[in-house]
């Protein structure tokens, strides 16, 4: 239900775009998703399938999602680092104080659409 | 035909998020702190509002929003303690939202009004993944995990023990009879939010209150200066 509330308002968006940008139909939507957001893929992808059909602009349109690993800068030392869901302490120093620079995006990119060759630009 | 890229670059919870900010304006407005209460089912929201209530009523008016897919009996005991209450049913979403929640302090403005309440508890839907994502203008929000449901839970659900601000150990007084391992669970929470502090609490009880409500006290006041 989680993923269908969050694409729910990516088609509202999406479609919006698309009008106002003249086009035909969508071809594609781009979203980049954190691996802390526990955003599950299947369920993305299902949940844009059955949305998708309510408007002909979308009906055809592929949702194309770019995964962000975290990375976090470390406030006592400055050490930039990857890591995963569990482990948010430096590995450098060892200190709890530090920022999350990505991995909880959950945010609509763009759209890839076809429009009439005299379509103004 | 003409094939473009169109840039959007807006937060998929972007209709959430205005909403959240324009909670938080009113909440400052009013001087109202207000607290976002995350758990699974069972696990003690209530009594935790309740107990919480109880030691800070000589110097806070507390007042409750409380989430549920169904029934008002949350509200009731609310109000039978005294709170000012707002039942808000989703119906069968897991999680509450910002347009729930402008609605219900609408409520309570019509009610007993924003400037006769200092902190509002807001008692989420009972739900370890959903409600992370949904700001709801809140001053903090804190996760609820009891004792029965084991030590495992940050490891089975990081998100939500990372997004608290604030993490409270419920039923502490009936952990003999379980399995609980303590260094285990704290063992996690070090890496994955090394900076919340913890609360090992009875809300039933009392054990442990009296340091929770000193913190939240204090947080609060942090807040008005």
């Amino acid at each position: 239900m989680h993923e269908l509330g969050l694409m729910s308002g990516v088609a509202d968006t999406v479609v919006e775009s698309a009008r106002q940008a003249g086009a035909e139909r969508v071809i594609s939507v781009h979203l980049r998703i954190g691996d802390m957001a526990e955003v599950m893929d299947e369920a993305l992808q299902f949940a844009w399938e059955v949305l998708r059909d309510e408007d002909p602009l979308t009906k055809d349109a592929e949702l194309e999602v770019d995964y962000v690993h975290p990375r976090s800068l470390c406030v006592s030392c400055g050490n930039e680092f990857e890591h995963d869901r569990f482990h948010l302490r430096c590995p450098a120093c060892g200190s709890a104080e530090t920022m999350l620079l990505s991995g909880r995006e959950l945010d609509i990119v763009g759209i890839d659409i076809e429009t009439p060759d005299d379509a103004p630009n | 035909m003409a094939e473009k890229t169109v840039s959007i670059e807006t937060s998929m919870l972007s209709r959430n998020e205005r909403l959240a900010t324009e909670l938080r304006e009113r909440f400052r407005a009013h001087q109202v702190y207000v607290v976002n209460v995350l758990s699974s089912p069972g696990s003690g929201k209530t009594s935790t509002i309740l107990a919480t209530n109880e030691r800070l009523r000589d110097r806070y008016r507390c007042a409750v929003i409380e989430g549920d897919i169904a029934s008002d009996v949350d509200a009731v005991t609310m109000k039978e303690a005294g709170l000012p209450a707002v039942q808000i049913n989703t119906g069968g979403l897991c999680h509450l939202e910002g347009n729930m929640i402008s609605q219900a302090v609408d409520a309570l403005d019509a009610g007993v009004g924003l400037d006769a309440i200092d902190v509002i508890f807001i008692e989420n839907v009972g739900n370890l993944v959903c409600p992370v994502d949904f700001d709801l203008g809140e001053n903090l929000a804190i996760m609820i995990l009891s004792v029965p449901e084991g030590d495992d839970k940050p490891v089975k659900y990081p998100g939500i023990f990372q997004h608290a601000g604030a993490l409270l150990l419920n039923k502490v007084d009936v952990a003999p009879a379980f399995d609980f391992d303590m260094s285990a669970y704290n063992a996690v929470l070090d890496d994955l939010n090394p900076t919340a502090p913890r609360f090992s609490v009875s809300a039933t009880k009392g054990d442990g209150m009296d340091a929770w409500c000193a913190w939240l006290s204090e947080q609060i006041e942090a807040a008005r200066a």
